[in-house]
């Protein structure tokens, strides 16, 4: 059997040269594309990928930001920072003003999130900017869904996903024609895995947020998970806040994602980790069973 | 570290969803979470050992559910490769999906059952391979438990494909034998110790030891335009590059190349990826390649080595096609062809004739081609492409044929 910790640090390049290449057919095929920018690694990744691909042009094509407004701020920090570093157009939309134009609806309850209004908001904004490719960072070992989807993902009207009518899609050949009113979702690291993303981030010595990285914070526990506390998460009375060394495994909104305690600081550690992870990234955050190994762990680590 | 695809198809009865939880499994290639729920499924199925088929059940209960599914793209490495495994599973619309999930692949695995021997799959997987110019196929005679790990029935059925597989193999195809038992893990990833007949390699080490990079660096040199890069910034106001990803071939900076369809000719000057230069970019590759002189080239001109002199270019040919779509082929009608990034209207003239891949005969005097079948045609582009014969050089021999009206891709061709 392989040992785990030999796998770290071993990024096949030729993932760069194909992702770049897809990155190419994008710009080549399409008249108003634009890269969705979220500020977690993968989408890190892809403005890498495009930087690679036009240097020592600029990237073509817009950065976009669906801004729930429950970002963590060093999220929104660093991709102001990455915008003006690669000299990239960022545009930003937020889902407070689809709320406030009454076509988004705020949740309630312990659990509310704005994961599911994101969507009011990026189709409102493909259709001010009438962009007809969305680049994504999904990857295809997140789910077994993904794992079917094609690189060029064609969705109606309505950006819905329509696994019946796919095109099928042979060697690398792209076929990105579509009729009016339809766009594509481009998923160009569709064939990373999440080690390959971290190892090519280790490899290209690339900076990311600082909430990937071990640091202390203020966190509630929930379902024997922490959250990081915020002004945006509905707490219960007996929810009572404490500190933590913590990272964070994805970087979504702070309502929905949940931090291990953690003490990496390095790339190396996190890569380490992630191999031995408990629990793989997208592994589902309300398993009973789950939940009790990542207590476990925590007391293990002495935090009760 | 490279990057290895491989294509897997059959039912899954024949015991390949476990051959691949195998594979995962042996390599570390699953985390801890989904080991400890596939024991607790183990468990309530009652079973004693791990039920590796389960790793990839989703895809079961979606097709339960009625959701085609046609090409799984499943992930895992040892420290030397990155493993990618095109899955189609073994049902409806059975040969575009086995065609479409191993376009990629360049090595084929076909399971064959060893209390049943070959079936009617195997030919058609064989012959798939084939014409898909697949490198390596290693046919896996599974279930050797069943049969008591007899060397006679591994024998058997070894000689019993044999006839077939001269039939469909060509010059330079791997093909090899391995008794296996995915259930136990025997000759997957570690040597059996229940067969110790066997001498040959384990699975993964026949995966392992499989190289193709060298073929695909020493075969005619093509770099199809994708993009012309021209930041016009000030400090680089002249610079005028041609984005591309090397299809085949090795370009050298200093290299004499010549420009299709145009036929212009200039020097390579520069090889560039992002910041760095490089002397010489292969096969695979994705660069920028700037010239030593002025030319006008645009999107899909191919540029190749000047010392070339029948470089290929092709307007009237012959193809063998594939057809995808619920809307069959009938001749006269015209397609957009896409050659790699090179799109073109093309007439298809002629239906030459249809393959049976399974009984290996032709048909002639057909008047449509349906989903699924496979056939001979003739057809004639509006613009030559800078395709070559498949079977010389596959990654610059295939194309996709396009409805210009619902724009979905309805078949692949393979120059003849």
């Amino acid at each position: 059997m392989n040992k785990l910790n030999d796998k770290i640090g071993h990024f096949p390049r030729q993932l760069e040269d194909e992702s770049i290449y897809i990155m190419r057919e994008v710009a080549a095929q399409f008249e108003r594309p634009a890269l969705l920018f979220s500020g977690g690694k993968d989408s890190i990744t892809l403005v890498r990928l495009a930087q690679k691909a036009f240097y020592p042009g600029k990237i073509p094509f817009p950065l976009v930001h669906i801004d729930t407004g429950h970002n963590f701020p060093e999220t929104i920090e660093f991709r102001d920072w990455l915008a003006k570093e690669t000299g990239a157009e960022l545009i930003v939309r937020y889902v407070q003003d689809s709320i406030d134009q009454g076509k988004a609806k705020e949740e309630s309850g312990k659990y509310a999130s704005r994961n599911v209004l994101q969507t009011v908001t990026l189709l409102d904004t493909i259709e001010e900017f009438k962009f007809d490719a969305c680049i994504g960072g999904a990857r295809r070992d997140e789910e077994k869904a993904r794992a079917k989807e094609r690189i060029f993902s064609v969705r109606d009207d309505f950006g819905q996903w329509d696994a019946k009518r796919q095109r099928p899609e042979l060697f690398d050949m792209l076929n990105g024609r579509i009729a009016v009113g339809e766009n594509v979702r481009v998923f160009p690291i569709s064939n990373w895995t999440e080690l390959d993303v971290w190892n090519y981030i280790k490899e290209e010595n690339m900076e990311i947020p600082s909430i990937y990285f071990s640091h202390k914070r203020q966190v509630i526990e929930r379902d024997g998970m922490l959250w990081a506390d915020s002004e945006h998460l509905n707490k219960e009375a007996d929810e009572i806040p404490f500190e933590a060394t913590v990272r964070f495994r994805t970087v979504g909104d702070m309502t929905c994602t949940a931090a291990v305690a953690s003490e990496a600081t390095e790339i190396d550690v996190i890569i380490e980790e992630i191999l031995s992870a408990e629990i793989s990234e997208r592994g589902a955050r309300i398993d009973d069973k789950r939940s009790e190994a990542a207590m476990e762990k925590r007391k293990q680590q002495g935090y009760f | 570290m490279d990057i290895l695809r491989i294509a897997t198809a059959g039912s899954v009865d024949d015991g390949k969803s476990t051959l691949i939880g195998r594979l995962l499994y042996e390599t570390n290639s699953i985390t801890k979470d989904k080991i400890e729920a596939l024991e607790s499924a183990s468990k309530r199925k009652g079973l004693d050992f791990l039920d590796l088929s389960l790793l990839t059940d989703g895809l079961i209960a979606e097709r339960e559910q009625g959701i085609t599914i046609d090409v799984a793209h499943i992930y895992f490495s040892t420290p030397s490769r990155k493993y990618i495994i095109a899955d189609t599973p073994g049902h409806v619309e059975y040969t575009r999906n086995m065609v479409t999930g191993a376009s990629n692949a360049k090595v084929s695995l076909i399971l064959v059952d060893a209390r049943q021997g070959m079936v009617e799959q195997t030919a058609r997987h064989l012959s798939i391979a084939a014409m898909l110019r697949i490198p390596k196929v290693i046919i896996c005679v599974n279930k050797m438990d069943l049969v008591q790990y007899q060397e006679s029935t591994f024998e058997e059925i070894k000689a019993s494909l044999t006839e077939l597989v001269k039939q469909t193999t060509f010059e330079g195809q791997e093909i090899s034998f391995l008794p296996i038992s995915s259930l136990y893990g025997q000759n997957i990833t570690t040597k059996a110790e229940q067969m110790p007949w066997f001498t040959g390699n384990t699975l993964l080490g026949e995966l392992e030891a499989f190289e193709y990079a060298e073929t695909l660096a020493h075969a005619p040199a093509r770099f199809p335009v994708q993009f012309v890069v021209r930041p016009m910034t000030e400090a680089y106001h002249d610079f005028r590059g041609y984005a591309g990803k090397i299809s085949s071939g090795t370009f050298q900076v200093g290299d004499a190349i010549r420009v299709l369809p145009t036929g212009q000719e200039s020097t390579i000057a520069t090889i560039e990826k992002f910041e760095s230069k490089l002397s010489h970019a292969k096969a695979g590759d994705s660069v920028v390649i700037t010239l030593s002189t002025d030319i006008d080239i645009s999107r899909g001109n191919t540029i190749v080595l000047a010392s070339e002199a029948n470089a290929p270019q092709l307007k009237d040919f012959s193809a063998q096609v594939c057809w995808l779509d619920h809307q069959a082929l009938t001749p006269g009608k015209t397609y957009l062809l896409q050659h790699g990034i090179n799109i073109t209207k093309a007439k298809i003239s002629q239906i030459t004739e249809r393959l049976d891949v399974v009984a290996q005969t032709a048909t002639e005097g057909v008047d449509s081609l349906k989903l699924n079948e496979i056939g001979r045609i003739a057809l004639r582009t509006a613009q030559p492409i800078s395709a070559d014969v498949y079977a010389n050089n596959p990654s610059n021999g295939a194309f996709i044929l396009i409805d210009e009206f619902s724009n979905s891709t309805v078949g692949v061709g393979f120059v003849q």
